[in-house]
């Protein structure tokens, strides 16, 4: 959806760093010490555990969570500690576990929620409009409806229908296909690479292995609040010994 | 259970400060003498508050209708019962705080943070107004006046008041009322009702009858603020229903913040600290307005910049003054 | 003849307290509308409403026409407000909800200090901009009490609107659903709030000085007000717009009625009855269906 669609591995500068992030939720120690990159276009994964820290990094990423040390740098500009909405106007987009959907609002309000920005023309906002719309023909019916009216991958695609019409250079997706469908992960995985084609960077957190493998580029693997593991996915089976020690598949 | 250490250190600045109470009257002329005393009574009105907000954490704005009504209890007692009884005005004055609070504690408690305080805040209000409409019983706006009870027993001996032995009598009570109040919050109740305040739903859930520990503080405290208010009485010889109005449970919060909550001793810094603010205050502006040469200024309300003092003290100093000896105040 | 009464009279007050009514569910749906959105319980709101008809006189006097008196003293309050929200409510964001209490408690202390040294004990007169009456029964009613409600109405009409189809209502909507995720939409909550609180207190003001021709306007009479209509917020359940109207005119109805028997500062007791009823059977709110 964005202007510029490169070729993502051989960016030097990546688009977003995050350097040795400390998270405390009141006195419990989450992250201890998480690193990694993203290069711009890019889509990395990130695996690990339940309760490993992987939502809260994205969390961090996204302002919405402060870290007691540590950066996070976003194309070349530091962002951390600044609020989750100017980041959020700076082109990261956040789809958060629970997708977390307006219930109250309708789709179309949803997506005005992300499409309501300064120095968006009407015209540019019709074109983003018609253009979900041909990847998500069912939030096309359902325009004048509440979200809370949504079935499960409905609700899903609007999250990141909303998180699109940002126009984002990275979007954060925490655990897209969690508790959907078989045929509802086929479409989540389309929609990766239409993002990435779109030159989108993604950082995906997922529990899925096989979808995590095919869509990304490179894995971070993270163990008890830090990155313990990096690798291209290219390098990585499904029963690689590596997944099964992170993972414990 | 930890053993706790005997506190040594508070019990000698607790000594100290008596003894210089009890030498004031004798030192200090008789307009600040009665200060002081206004401070002891205040004071014990915003501790009595303090164990609702400082150690269950439920904000009230209802204590005025608990000291209104120990006001006027004590005032019915020496009105109706010839010559007028000192102990049966405080016994009045406490029953009647008490059945208020009864009342009061039975239907707030069931009502969590905000709705709590604005429940207590229009029940506070149903007071005045009965009391300010029923001027048959109450005197309505001019409110009551009466003769100060003489200290002693009837029948045996008594003797009148005098500016010092007023002064000590109502010392020995608020001193006596602190260091119960004070046991109370270090015992095994104390102990629940400071866990309420920190997490009240993990509290239910370890298996505390809630609602009874709330309305048992609720209770507590409005015992306290009632004999705040037949002290009142008998210090001023009136009541009226001014005393009855919110702004009174508002001034006992303020006094209550300022001070230090969860200190018990911070509401009397606190009154003493806002009540000496309000005479400086009182006095600055008209001195200014005669050196300035603006005679407007003489009246201006010492409440704008102590109001302000006080927002301010909300944001930067939410512990208030006291706030950084909590913890040795409580040990 | 109804228990007693004539028919006259209850038309009357019906008629009373609709007017009343509509006036409580303008001031009521600001403050239902500051809590619903940043949790904020503003103890100033009876102030702003105050500070709105005093404003209201002030300009009335200058330029001589009641309507610009209204707009500016609403736009002049909700800028107020705005610096209110700003200095001392956004310090507190994320702190225990008792020290908003608190803030905007002291706020109301200092703004009605302020307001008797700077305008006098004495009530100041608003003048109707629409006199002239007309025979309601027996009685020659003021046609600027209809005008009330009527504009009242559409004030609030008009906050409808702007929340469900404004661009800005859908920042409101969303930011009271979900705070966080509307930060992450690139919503700049902190000035929703703002936002927010600003209309709020413009509404209270333009009540203030809606209102300000029917009673004197002094220092105190936003205490009164602002007491009934927490009563209204709880009763129709905090946060919810469409409960705190209904309830406004419910509870004016029932103590317009009480009126004829008692004398309306007693008349409060009837609301605090209903408040005590509501929090025992319906804590959610009168009108709000209860959750399933």
């Amino acid at each position: 959806m964005t202007s510029h669609a490169t070729s993502p591995a051989a960016s030097s500068a990546p688009l977003v760093t995050v350097e040795d992030l400390h998270t405390f939720y009141g006195k419990s120690h989450i992250l201890h010490g998480v690193s990694l990159t993203v290069g711009p276009g890019e889509v990395v994964g990130l695996l690990g555990r339940n309760g490993v820290g992987k939502s809260t990094t994205l969390k961090t990423i996204m302002g919405l969570v402060t870290p007691s040390q540590g950066k996070v740098v976003f194309e070349g500009k530091p962002v951390t500690g600044l609020p989750a909405h100017t980041i959020a106007r700076m082109g990261i987009a956040y789809v958060p576990e629970d997708r977390r959907i307006f219930k109250l609002l309708t789709v179309m309000e949803n997506l005005r929620t992300g499409l309501d920005r300064a120095g968006v023309t009407e015209a540019r906002k019709q074109e983003l409009l018609a253009k979900l719309f041909e990847y998500f023909p069912r939030l096309a019916e359902r325009r004048n409806q509440a979200g809370g009216t949504l079935s499960g991958g409905e609700q899903q695609m609007l999250a990141i229908g909303r998180a699109m019409m940002l126009e984002p250079k990275i979007i954060l997706l925490d655990e897209p296909t969690e508790g959907l469908m078989p045929r509802m992960v086929g479409q989540i995985r389309q929609i990766v690479d239409v993002l990435h084609r779109e030159g989108v960077a993604i950082l995906l957190v997922e529990q899925n292995v096989p979808l995590t493998l095919e869509a990304s580029q490179r894995i971070y693997f993270m163990e008890k609040g830090a990155v313990r593991h990096h690798a291209k996915s290219s390098e990585l089976t499904v029963n690689d010994p590596v997944i099964h020690q992170y993972l414990g598949v | 259970m930890m053993k706790q250490r005997y506190n040594t250190s508070f019990w000698i600045a607790f000594a100290i400060v008596i003894a210089l109470l009890i030498l004031a009257p004798l030192v200090l002329p008789e307009f600040w003498r009665r200060f002081l005393t206004e401070i002891l009574i205040w004071g014990l009105l915003a501790m009595s508050s303090d164990i609702l907000i400082g150690y269950t954490g439920m904000v009230s704005f209802g204590h005025s209708a608990f000291f209104g009504l120990g006001m006027y209890g004590a005032a019915a007692a020496l009105l109706m019962v010839k010559p007028p009884n000192l102990w049966l005005a405080i016994l009045y004055g406490l029953a009647g705080s008490a059945i208020i609070a009864l009342f009061v504690a039975y239907f707030s408690t069931r009502l969590r943070d905000i709705y709590f305080a604005i429940t207590t805040l229009i029940f506070s209000q149903i007071f005045y107004v009965i009391i300010f409409t029923w001027t048959e019983v109450t005197g309505g706006e001019n409110g009551l006046s009466f003769r100060r009870p003489e200290f002693g027993i009837p029948g045996v001996w008594t003797a009148p008041f005098t500016s010092a032995t007023l002064h000590w009598f109502v010392l020995a009570v608020v001193a006596a009322s602190y260091l119960i109040v004070r046991r109370i919050t270090q015992s095994p109740f104390g102990m629940v009702l400071q866990s309420i305040r920190e997490n009240e739903a993990r509290t239910r859930a370890i298996g505390y009858p809630v609602e009874r520990y709330k309305m048992v503080a609720v209770m507590l405290s409005g015992l306290f603020a009632g004999l705040a208010g037949v002290l009142y009485a008998i210090q001023n010889r009136f009541a009226a229903p001014d005393f009855v109005y919110f702004l009174i449970s508002g001034e006992a919060v303020i006094f209550n913040v300022m001070g230090g909550i969860g200190t018990l001793v911070g509401p009397f810094f606190g009154a003493a600290f806002f009540l000496a603010m309000r005479e400086f205050l009182s006095r600055m502006f008209p001195y200014l307005a005669s050196v300035l040469g603006i005679p407007q200024l003489a009246e201006f309300p010492y409440l704008v910049p102590l109001g302000i003092i006080f927002i301010l003290m909300v944001i930067f100093l939410p512990q208030g003054l006291l706030g950084f000896a909590k913890r040795w105040l409580n040990r | 003849m109804l228990a007693g009464i004539p028919w006259e009279i209850i038309a009357i007050q019906t008629v009373n307290g609709i007017v009343t009514g509509m006036i409580l569910a303008l001031v009521a749906s600001g403050l239902t509308l500051i809590f619903g959105i940043m949790d904020v319980v503003n103890f100033a709101h009876g102030e702003l409403f105050m500070l709105g008809a005093y404003i209201g006189v002030i300009v009335l006097g200058t330029s001589g026409s009641f309507w610009i008196a209204l707009v500016v003293s609403t736009l002049v309050v909700a800028l107020l407000g705005a610096a209110m929200q700003i200095s001392t409510l956004r310090p507190l964001l994320g702190r225990d909800p008792l020290t908003t209490i608190l803030a905007t408690f002291g706020l109301s202390l200092v703004l009605q200090n302020y307001a008797l040294w700077q305008f006098g004990p004495v009530a100041r007169k608003i003048q109707e901009p629409i006199t002239g009456h007309f025979q309601l029964f027996y009685l020659d009613y003021p046609w600027y009490r209809l005008v009330i409600a009527g504009l009242s109405a559409a004030i609030i009409a008009a906050l409808y609107l702007f929340l469900k189809y404004g661009r800005y209502g859908v920042w409101i909507r969303a930011t009271t659903q979900d705070r966080v995720m509307a930060q992450a939409m690139g919503i700049p909550v902190p000035w929703v709030h703002t936002m927010v609180f600003a209309i709020g207190a413009g509404m209270a003001a333009a009540s203030g000085v809606l209102f300000g021709p029917l009673v004197g306007v002094n220092h105190a009479m936003g205490l009164d007000w602002v007491l009934k209509a927490f009563i209204v917020v709880v009763v129709g359940g905090m946060g919810n717009l469409g409960g705190s109207i209904l309830a406004a005119i419910f509870i004016s109805l029932l103590e317009a009625y009480a009126s004829i028997w008692v004398s309306p500062a007693q008349a409060i007791i009837v609301s605090s009855v209903v408040l005590v009823l509501t929090l025992l059977f319906r804590p959610t709110g009168l009108f709000v269906p209860t959750p399933k």
